[in-house]
C-alpha cells in the first residue's frame, strides 16, 4: 500500500511538474506586446534560394528593429501536400505564425483561423492601403476586412511557340485571336510537327479548376456568384467542354489524357499558364506572350492568387501581423515584385515590372498583366476546395473519353458538388 | 534443496535473536522468480512502448476521434456520438471503394503468391545464372516505393514505354491509366512485380527445407512431378504459404504510396482502395471524425480476414494438423 502511495505521489509530481513546464513554456499565446525573445515562423512553398534569400533579408532588417524577434524562420513545405501539412500542423497545435495560402485561403478565412488585417495595415506609417488593386483583394476579404495580403496576383496569359507555328506554316493575329483560332492552328501544329497543339498547364486531366481560363472566355462560371448553386449545366459551359472535348478527341489540338507535352520544353504550340511561369522560358525556341484569346463572350482575363496572412492559432499574433505589414509595405513588396506580380497599382506599370523580367519586355507585360488586372476573375475558389476538386474530378473522368455524353457529365458534377457548395 | 533452506529458521538458537532481526531473516523480495519476471518484463519493454505509442494509442485516440466532429482549423471538438458511424451507410461513394479494394486485394493476393512460387520453384534448381535471376527478382523490394511508382507512371502514359514497347510488335497497347480497368491492372501488376521477391525468397527457403529423400521415395513409387508437386511440396511449404498469405493480404490492405502517385484513386474511382479514401477523407478533406472511422473499418477488416486464415490454418497448414 505505501508503495502503491509512493508511486502515486510520484506521478501526481511529475504530472504537475510537467503541466507547470508546459504552461511557462507557452509564452504570451494572447498575443501580448510585451513578449521577449519571440520566434517566427513563416510557412511557405517555395524553395527558390533567390527568394528565400530574399525573405531573408527583409526578416533580417525587421530584426534589427524589433531586438524582441529572436528569430524569423521561413519553413518551405512541398507544393503538392501544402495544403495537408499545413492543416496537420494546425490541428497538431504547432501552427506556423504566418502563412502563404492558396485555395485554403476560404476555409480559413471561413473558420476564423486568420488574423484580421485591414485596421493593422492601415494604421501603419507609410503602408498605404489605398495602393491595393480591388480586384485582388477581393478573394482574401471578408465584410470589408482583408485578411491576407494578396503578395502574388498573376494573370493566366497565352505563350507561344513561334518556332513552331512558323514550321508548321501557321500565323496567327494577337489583336484578333479566338480560341477557335487557337485550336486550329494548335490541329494544324501537331498534325505537321507531332508536337503538341494548346495546353492548359497544369490541368493534366486532374486539375479542372484551370479550365476557367477556357470556359470563363465562353461565359461559364464553375457556380453562382453566391458560391450556392452549381452552373456546370449552363448552355455556356456545355459549349467550353466540347469546345474542348472536339480539341482532346476530335482535332487533336490538346494533347489527350494520358499524353504529357512540357511547352517550356518546346514540346507544345501554346500553353495557357501565369505570367509568374515566364521564369521557365528559356532561348531553347523563339516565344510570344499574348493576353488569353477572345471566347465567344469577348474578351476576359483569369488570375491565381496567393496571400500571406497570420493565424489565429499563433502564439505571437501581434509580432506576427506587425511582421507582415513591415514584409509587404511599399519598399519591399517593391523587392517582393521581382518574382511575384504585386497587388499595388503604383508598382503596376510594364515598366516597373519589366525591370525585374529577364525574359519579358515592358510592352509585353504592360499588355499581359497590368491591362487584366482591374476586371480579371480568379480561379473557381470556395470552402472545402479539396472535396470539391475531389469530388468534380471523379465526375469529370467521364467526360475524357471519345464517346463522351458532355450534358450528362455535366450534370453528374453538379450531383457530385452541390451537396458541398449547400453547406 | 527447500528443506535445506529452510533449516536455519528451525534451529533452538533462532529464538534468540532479537525481534528487530527478525525481518533480515524473512525471504528476500527480489526472489528469482520475480528477478525472472522483471528481466521477462524489461526484454520485452522496448516492444510494449512501442506497441502502447504507436499502435494502441493511436487506436484509442481513433475510437475518440470516430465519436466526435473536428474543426481542425478552430480545434474545436464536438462530441457526435455513432454519427459518423451512420454516415458510412449513407456515403455513396463507399460501396465502389470497397470494390475497388476487394479487386485490388484479390488480384495482388493471387497474383503475388502465385507468381512468388512459380517464381521460387523455377529458381530452386542449379543451373547457370541462378542467382542473378533470384537477385534480379528481388532487387525491385529494396527500390523506394515512390521512386518505383513515378518511373511506372511514365511507362503507362499513353505515349510512354510500355505502349512504345507493344508498338515495335504491331499492338496498339491501351492508355492504361485513363481507363477504369486497365488503371486497375496497372495498379496490381505495378504492386506485384515490386513486392514478389518477398515472397520468392521466403517460398526459396520454405522449398529447400523439404527433405529431398521424400522426392526419391515418390519417385520409386512411380510419382509424376506434379503428383510430387501437390503431395510433397505444397503441404510442406504450407506454413509459409499461410504465412506469405497473410503479409500479402495485410500489405494489400495497405498500399497507399502506389494508388497515390500512380492514379490518385482515379479515373473516376477505380482504384480508390480503402486505404487511400481514409487519407483523402482525413487528411485532404479535413474530415478526420470521419477518417477515423474508416480507418477503424479497415483495421477491424485486417484483423477479420488474419483471424479467419489463422482458424483455418488448422485445415490446409501441414504442421498444424
Amino acid at each position: 500500500m505505501n508503495r502503491a502511495r509512493k508511486l502515486f505521489g510520484a506521478v501526481a509530481l511529475t504530472t504537475a511538474l510537467a503541466l507547470t513546464a508546459a504552461c511557462g513554456a507557452s509564452g504570451d499565446g494572447s498575443g501580448s506586446t510585451d513578449a521577449t525573445n519571440v520566434k517566427l515562423r513563416m510557412a511557405v512553398w517555395t524553395s527558390n534560394q533567390d527568394q528565400l534569400k530574399l525573405f531573408d533579408t527583409i526578416a533580417a532588417a525587421y530584426r534589427a528593429q524589433h531586438p524582441e524577434i529572436s528569430s524569423i524562420t521561413f519553413e518551405s513545405l512541398p507544393f503538392d501536400d501544402y495544403n495537408t501539412t499545413l492543416t496537420t500542423q494546425i490541428a497538431g497545435g504547432n501552427a506556423p505564425d504566418l502563412a502563404w495560402m492558396g485555395d485554403l485561403s476560404r476555409d480559413l478565412i471561413a473558420s476564423d483561423a486568420l488574423v484580421g488585417l485591414t485596421d493593422k495595415l492601415k494604421a501603419t506609417d507609410g503602408w498605404q492601403y489605398d495602393d491595393l488593386e480591388a480586384s485582388a483583394t477581393k478573394e482574401f476579404s471578408r465584410d470589408g476586412t482583408l485578411y491576407a495580403y494578396p503578395f502574388s496576383t498573376s494573370p493566366f496569359a497565352l505563350y507561344v511557340n513561334t518556332d513552331l507555328l512558323a514550321k508548321a506554316k501557321q500565323k496567327i493575329d494577337p489583336k484578333t485571336l479566338t480560341w477557335d483560332q487557337v485550336a486550329a492552328a494548335g490541329a494544324a501544329a501537331h498534325a505537321t510537327t507531332g508536337k503538341a497543339g494548346f495546353v492548359v498547364r497544369d490541368f493534366d486531366y486532374k486539375s479542372w479548376n484551370t479550365l476557367a481560363t477556357v470556359w470563363t472566355g465562353f461565359g461559364a462560371a464553375a457556380w453562382s456568384a453566391d458560391g450556392k448553386k452549381c452552373t456546370f449545366t449552363s448552355p455556356e459551359m456545355q459549349q467550353a467542354f466540347t469546345f474542348l472535348h472536339d480539341a482532346a478527341f476530335k482535332t487533336k489540338a490538346m494533347p489527350g489524357p494520358g499524353t504529357t507535352a512540357d511547352f517550356f520544353a518546346g514540346d507544345a504550340a501554346f500553353t495557357v499558364a501565369q505570367v509568374s511561369r515566364a521564369s521557365l522560358l528559356t532561348d531553347k525556341f523563339k516565344y510570344a506572350l499574348y493576353p488569353l484569346p477572345t471566347g465567344p463572350a469577348g474578351k476576359y482575363s483569369v488570375i491565381g492568387q496567393a496571400g500571406v496572412g497570420v493565424l489565429t492559432a499563433s502564439k505571437h499574433k501581434t509580432q506576427a501581423t506587425d511582421f507582415l505589414a513591415y514584409m509587404t509595405n511599399p519598399a519591399n513588396s517593391a523587392k517582393l515584385a521581382q518574382f511575384f506580380p504585386p497587388p499595388r497599382k503604383s508598382l503596376l506599370t510594364g515598366a516597373k515590372l519589366a525591370a525585374d523580367s529577364k525574359v519579358l519586355t515592358a510592352a509585353q507585360l504592360q499588355e499581359a498583366v497590368v491591362d487584366q488586372l482591374p476586371n480579371a476573375v480568379t480561379l473557381p475558389n470556395h470552402t472545402s476546395p479539396a472535396e470539391i476538386a475531389q469530388k468534380g474530378k471523379t465526375a469529370l473522368d467521364a467526360m475524357w473519353k471519345a464517346d463522351a455524353d458532355i450534358p450528362a457529365v455535366l450534370k453528374s458534377v453538379c450531383s457530385a458538388i452541390e451537396p458541398i457548395l449547400a453547406k | 534443496m527447500a528443506a535445506l533452506m529452510k533449516t536455519p529458521a528451525t534451529t533452538p538458537d533462532a529464538s534468540r535473536v532479537p525481534t528487530g532481526a527478525r525481518s533480515a531473516s524473512a525471504p528476500p523480495f527480489w526472489t528469482s522468480r520475480r528477478r525472472d519476471v522483471l528481466a521477462g518484463y524489461l526484454f520485452i519493454a522496448p516492444q510494449l512502448a512501442g506497441v502502447v505509442l504507436f499502435v494502441l494509442i493511436p487506436v484509442g485516440l481513433a475510437i475518440w476521434y470516430s465519436l466526435s466532429d473536428w474543426n481542425v482549423f478552430t480545434g474545436e471538438q464536438t462530441f457526435v456520438g455513432a454519427d459518423n458511424y451512420a454516415a458510412l451507410a449513407d456515403d455513396p461513394q463507399l460501396p465502389s471503394v470497397l470494390w475497388a479494394t476487394a479487386v485490388f486485394c484479390v488480384g495482388v493476393v493471387i497474383l503475388n503468391i502465385g507468381l512468388g512460387l512459380l517464381l521460387a520453384v523455377l529458381l530452386n534448381r542449379r543451373f547457370r545464372g541462378a542467382t542473378f535471376f533470384r537477385t534480379l527478382f528481388f532487387s525491385p523490394v529494396v527500390v523506394s516505393v515512390v521512386a518505383w511508382t513515378l518511373v511506372w507512371g511514365f511507362l503507362l502514359q499513353d505515349n510512354g514505354g510500355v505502349n512504345g514497347l507493344l508498338g515495335t510488335v504491331g499492338i496498339t497497347g491501351p492508355n492504361w491509366l485513363q481507363h477504369g480497368d486497365t488503371a486497375m491492372v496497372s495498379v496490381i501488376i505495378t504492386q506485384v512485380i515490386r513486392s514478389v521477391g518477398v515472397n520468392m525468397v521466403l517460398f526459396l527457403a520454405a522449398l529447400q527445407g523439404v527433405p529431398s529423400n521424400l522426392y526419391e521415395a515418390a519417385r520409386i513409387d512411380g510419382a509424376g512431378s506434379r503428383v510430387m508437386f501437390t503431395r510433397i511440396t505444397l503441404p510442406l511449404i504450407s506454413p509459409t504459404v499461410l504465412l506469405t498469405s497473410i503479409i500479402t493480404i495485410v500489405g494489400a490492405l495497405q498500399s497507399f504510396a502506389q494508388i497515390a502517385v500512380l492514379t490518385s484513386g482515379g479515373p473516376e474511382l477505380s482504384t480508390t482502395v480503402l486505404v487511400y479514401y481514409v487519407f483523402q477523407q482525413a487528411f485532404e478533406f479535413n474530415h478526420i471524425g470521419y477518417g477515423s472511422t474508416l480507418a477503424l473499418m479497415l483495421l477491424s477488416f485486417v484483423m477479420l480476414l488474419t483471424l479467419l486464415q489463422w482458424q483455418l490454418r488448422r485445415k490446409w497448414v501441414f504442421h498444424e494438423q
